[in-house]
């Protein structure tokens, strides 16, 4: 029987996107589905940092080996989505001495570039780390922004034929006795891009494979089809900042801890994170005492953060996995290590293979191993592309750059932007049409919303992860409606105006923890602008219910007018 | 040697103006100084006085009729009903030809850039041609390179809101801006100036040029409407000269920040000030206070002696016999948060709030949000009380925003409660100088 694609990924994370791109390059059929948007899972809530490594230097020195050289991998096809921050390991007095040399020993060891710092030097490359910190162990972290990567995977994976649905949630796996075939899956607003108010359809997808990338949901999915998989799903807070307290990724050199490491991320800095195991990876509880824990702690490393002001908080959960049986009791000593699992040979079951754990930074290389196993399942044979060709965005940056013009934007403006589409920046930003600012925080203009919308429909969370609009100081108190008016007229009014609803109610959700000093004040701004100016409050076309008009002033009687009679004069 | 007055006011927004002027009309010697520029720069210089009941009810044709049944502690139910009247007659006295909404106790449904329409009971005489409460028809007319107001999509939304007219929307280039993110004030500037901009028939003025554009636009619409950049300085005139050339009315729809006529509004107001003798500082916080050795009996607290004024960095000591204390709320600067309290930060007044900040707020963004209503308790007088119900000081009194009890965005009661507050607390004030 004829199936409707030859591979089905589930999830639209890093590694079901890498996945897609990865087989569709070697010219398979690929169709991937995902129930939110694009890194809706842990993918677009995890910390941003490109290990370099180091951090498992000491602790894991495989994971250690292939985060450096993928590292290096995702520096050249993916340049546009990396900024070569530069790491530092911060040894503070009370640190342990023993621990600095073993890391700096074990990053030697796994090959990876670390020069020792005095604490003097430290300070001159980091100005706000603390005065009495010891010194310092350089290594090539980077920041990455997982949005524009993931995307970007998405595209390469679309434009080698692949069919990438998102608001397509897998509802059940089609299981004949022991094969899987397929799933159902339900579409929010029907298949394509998603259009709000559209009503929902379900629908049938066959497949000859089926590759179970959910991450931290994956034992649900398993369980549509009685399979067992053991995902112990741990959360992580980070905490924004509104500035880059620090240019270069600051981690605490001593053993596992919470609250040891500061990213900066592009005009922000975030701080992170904890290790705590969950039971349900879509409700568990987020705590103020997490956040104060990231602002106490890590001002030991860079006292300004006690007083400085932070944006929003979230959480992600870690996708963990280990075999049944290794009954390790605190989650951060489970490895970070992937597993493939086959349910063929784990189960007896056919059709499918699960992939969970692992970490960002190695999305690619798991994607090819994946793949690789996908190949032989189907006999294919094909080999991987994916670490020499560039991803959309990062084809001949330096040349490219060098040519590029301003698109007669302001300079700040034409330089984000440009970091932000890299290679496709002219395509997106020459224009005849006006372009105007439509995010003033983050600097994107119209032409780049535009762009993002062509992508996404009416999902303004979708062009947010695009574009970084609305994701800045503010959080969307001043851009949001400027975003959702790009939707019209493609989209009509009542789709704008829920578009609209879900984009505020979503920024306001993560900016709750961070409600006190100047953010309060920045929410009583953005809520009077949105209630007090624009009534969306009490928005009477929302309310549904009918308004006398007739009851309201409807100006000076005529013979009463200060300027005249009304109307055609 | 300090700086001495009747009545000293803190803060220059709304209620910190209008303490001041009607401070000065009761004779007394007022001086206003003032730290920042006034949340009037972000708001849209519509004056709301009740539009919603607190539970949500309305929108409020009366809004009068409801102020009765406020909550006690609400400000308005602080001072009453018949002193908001009185306010708002001062304010209109004030305000002269450049508000409308007076000749009527109804509130008037505006239109917002947003789309919607929200009552409100005065309105610039700007306005006054474009309200939603008008069953003309209208044409709005947005400009490519100003995103704030969409009006194809604002006329639709306008029509789903249930708007008693057909109203149309037309998206046009703006003759002689040249750069896609000019400011604000740029539009408005062009409009004011006989500066010529360059279009395709050749030079002509902004205004000349703008009616060229609109007009092949119009299908018989009595009335024009435009975002509010019509003009900084001479906006009545840029207002008229395109009507005229449009033989239409002519309006704009209040927008958000900055707004021109929140702008308009204030240099309305100092420039009263300054006709009634009021001494205004501005750029000047006040960072401290002294109280006085002893209050009149053992009992009481001590009065306020005088305030620290911080100019440049030196500390000039202003004294009143009476202070009124019009610093704004969590968006003015007059009450302030930190992760584990909210303060009023130069008296330490008493702001009643919840001990842990993740009661500061409800999930939904438009819920019942308790950060919305912080800051200071006061008495019928107007003086703000200690959690004990007991006065701070007895010769200071709060008004505007920087008062508790009453959320004005959910109520759309903003700047009619800082009138309101700020009348009653300058006059008691200039009543009670020794
Ligand atoms: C706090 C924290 C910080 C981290 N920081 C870093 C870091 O700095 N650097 C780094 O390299 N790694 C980091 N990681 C790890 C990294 O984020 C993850 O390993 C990686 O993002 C996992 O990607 P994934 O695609 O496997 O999972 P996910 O991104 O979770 O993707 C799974 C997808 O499946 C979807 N899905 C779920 N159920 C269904 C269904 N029924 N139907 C359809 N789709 C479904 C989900 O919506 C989701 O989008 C961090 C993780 C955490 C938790
Ligand atoms: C975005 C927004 C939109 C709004 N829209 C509307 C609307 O459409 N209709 C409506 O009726 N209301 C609206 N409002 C509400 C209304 O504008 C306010 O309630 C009102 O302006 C508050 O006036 P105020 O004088 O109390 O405070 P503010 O205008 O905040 O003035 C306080 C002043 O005190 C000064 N100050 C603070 N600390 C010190 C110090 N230590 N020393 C000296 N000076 C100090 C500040 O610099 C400032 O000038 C809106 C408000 C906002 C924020």
């Amino acid at each position: 029987m004829a199936r409707d694609t030859a591979v089905l990924v589930l999830g639209g994370g890093s590694t079901g996107c890498g996945i897609a791109r990865d087989l569709a390059m070697r010219g398979l059929d690929v169709t991937l589905v995902e129930r939110g948007n694009l890194t809706d899972g842990t993918t677009g809530r995890m910390h941003g940092l490109l290990h370099s490594g180091g951090r498992y230097a000491v602790s894991d020195q495989a994971s250690a080996t292939e985060c450096i050289e993928e590292n290096e991998i995702l520096r050249e096809i993916a340049g546009h989505c990396v900024e070569e921050t530069g790491g530092l390991f911060v040894q503070r007095p009370e640190d342990s001495d023993d621990y600095f040399r073993e890391k700096l020993e074990g990053c030697r060891e796994c090959g990876i570039p670390a020069r020792v710092l005095s604490g003097s030097e430290a300070r001159e490359v980091e100005p706000y780390l603390a005065d009495d910190v010891k010194r310092a162990i350089e290594v090539p972290d980077g920041a990455v922004d997982p949005f524009r990567l993931c995307v970007a995977n998405a595209i390469d994976a679309e434009t080698h034929g692949a069919r990438v649905e998102t608001h397509a949630e897998v509802i059940d796996l089609l299981r004949d006795g022991d094969d899987i075939y397929g799933v159902e899956v339900r579409h929010d607003s029907g298949p394509g891009k998603r259009t709000h108010a559209t009503p929902g359809t379900t629908e049938e997808i066959t497949a000859d494979y089926v590759v179970n990338a959910t991450g931290a949901w994956a034992g649900q999915i398993g369980a549509m089809a009685d399979l067992e998989i053991e995902v112990r799903p741990s959360k992580g807070v980070m905490t924004i900042m509104n500035v880059r307290q620090v240019d270069t990724v600051i981690n605490r050199c001593r053993p596992k801890g919470d609250a040891d490491i500061v990213v900066p991320h592009e005009t922000t800095a975030i701080l992170g994170t904890t290790d705590e195991e969950v039971s349900d990876p879509d409700d568990y509880p987020e705590a103020g005492w997490e956040v104060d824990q990231m602002i106490d702690t890590l001002s030991e490393l860079v006292p300004i953060l006690s007083e400085a002001r932070t944006i929003r908080s979230f959480w992600g959960v870690r996708p963990l996995y280990e075999p049944p049986g290794t009954g390790t009791q605190d989650p951060t000593d489970i490895t970070r290590d992937f597993f493939l699992l086959d349910h063929a040979d784990r189960d007896g079951v056919s059709g499918m293979s699960s992939i969970v754990g692992g970490k960002f930074t190695t999305y690619r290389a798991m994607a090819e191993e994946i793949s690789d196993h996908v190949c032989e399942q189907l006999g294919v044979n094909a080999s991987c592309a994916t670490a020499e060709e560039p991803l959309p965005g990062s084809e001949n940056i330096e040349r490219l750059e060098a040519g590029m013009d301003d698109f007669g934007l302001r300079s700040p403006v034409a330089r984000r932007s440009k970091q932000r589409l890299g290679s496709r920046a002219c395509d997106v930003l020459e224009t005849d049409e006006p372009n105007p600012v439509i995010c003033q925080c983050e600097g994107v203009t119209r032409a780049e919303i535009q762009d993002a919308v062509s992508q996404s429909g009416s999902d303004l969370n979708a062009v947010r992860i695009r574009t970084r609009a609305s994701m800045g100081n503010c959080q969307g108190g001043f851009c949001c409606g400027n975003m959702a008016s790009e939707l019209h007229p493609t989209h009509d009014e009542e789709t704008v105006r829920e578009a609209l609803d879900e984009l505020f109610q979503e920024r306001w959700k993560g900016e709750r923890h961070a409600l006190w000093g100047e953010q309060l004040s920045q929410a009583m701004l953005n809520y009077a602008l949105h209630a007090a100016t624009m009534n969306r409050d009490r928005d009477p076309a929302s309310a549904g219910e009918d308004v006398d008009f007739a009851a309201f002033d409807g100006g000076r009687p005529e013979g009463d007018r200060v300027d005249g009679p009304r109307g055609a004069r | 040697m300090a700086i001495e007055d009747d009545v000293l006011v803190i803060g220059g927004g709304l209620a910190g103006a209008t303490a001041a002027l009607a401070a000065a009309d009761r004779g007394a010697q007022v001086r206003l100084v003032s730290a920042k520029q006034s949340t009037l720069r972000h708001a849209s210089g519509l004056i709301d006085v009740l539009g919603y009941a607190p539970a949500g009810d309305g929108p409020l044709a009366d809004p009068f009729a409801a102020l009765e049944d406020l909550p006690a502690g609400h400000p308005y139910e602080r001072v009453g009903g018949e002193a908001v009247r009185e306010a708002l007659s001062f304010f209109d006295e004030i305000a002269g030809d450049a508000y409308e909404g007076g000749h009527t106790d109804a509130n008037a449904l505006v239109p917002t850039h947003g789309g919607t329409v929200k009552p409100t009971a005065r309105y610039p005489a700007s306005t006054a041609d474009g309200l939603a409460s008008d069953d003309r028809d209208a044409l709005l007319v947005g400009f490519e390179t100003l995103p704030d107001f969409d009006a194809p999509l604002a006329a639709s939304h306008l029509k789903a809101a249930g708007a008693p007219f057909e109203a149309r929307g037309v998206t046009v280039r703006f003759p002689g801006i040249v750069r896609d993110d000019a400011k604000i004030t740029r539009y408005a500037h062009l409009l004011d100036q006989p500066e010529t901009v360059r279009t395709d028939r050749g030079e002509t003025t902004a205004r000349e040029a703008l009616a060229a554009v609109v007009e092949p636009h119009l299908e018989g619409e009595p009335r024009v409407g435009f975002p509010a950049v019509l003009g900084d300085d001479h906006a009545d005139a840029v207002r008229a000269d395109l009507g005229d050339r449009l033989g239409v009315d002519v309006f704009e729809v209040p927008m958000g920040p900055p707004s021109l006529p929140g702008m308009r509004l204030e240099d309305l107001l100092y420039d009263a000030l300054a006709e009634r003798g009021v001494r205004v500082t501005t750029g000047v916080p006040v960072v401290d206070y002294e109280t006085a050795a002893d209050g009149p009996d053992g009992n009481a607290p001590p009065p306020i002696d005088h305030v620290i004024v911080d100019r440049n960095g030196t500390e000039i000591p202003h004294r009143a016999d009476q202070y009124v204390l019009a610093t704004g709320g969590l968006v003015g600067k007059g009450v302030e948060s930190e992760r584990g309290r909210v303060f009023e930060p130069i008296f330490d007044c008493h702001v009643p709030h919840a001990a842990d900040r993740y009661d500061w707020f409800v999930d939904d963004v438009f819920g019942d949000q308790p950060y919305a209503q912080f800051g200071l308790p006061v008495d019928r007088d107007l003086r703000p009380l200690d959690a004990d119900d007991g006065l701070e000081f007895p010769n200071l009194r709060g008004a505007g925003a920087v008062l508790g009890g009453y959320d004005f965005a959910a109520e759309k009661s903003g700047a009619g409660v800082s009138l309101a507050t700020g009348y009653v607390a300058g006059q008691r004030a200039a009543e009670e100088r020794q």
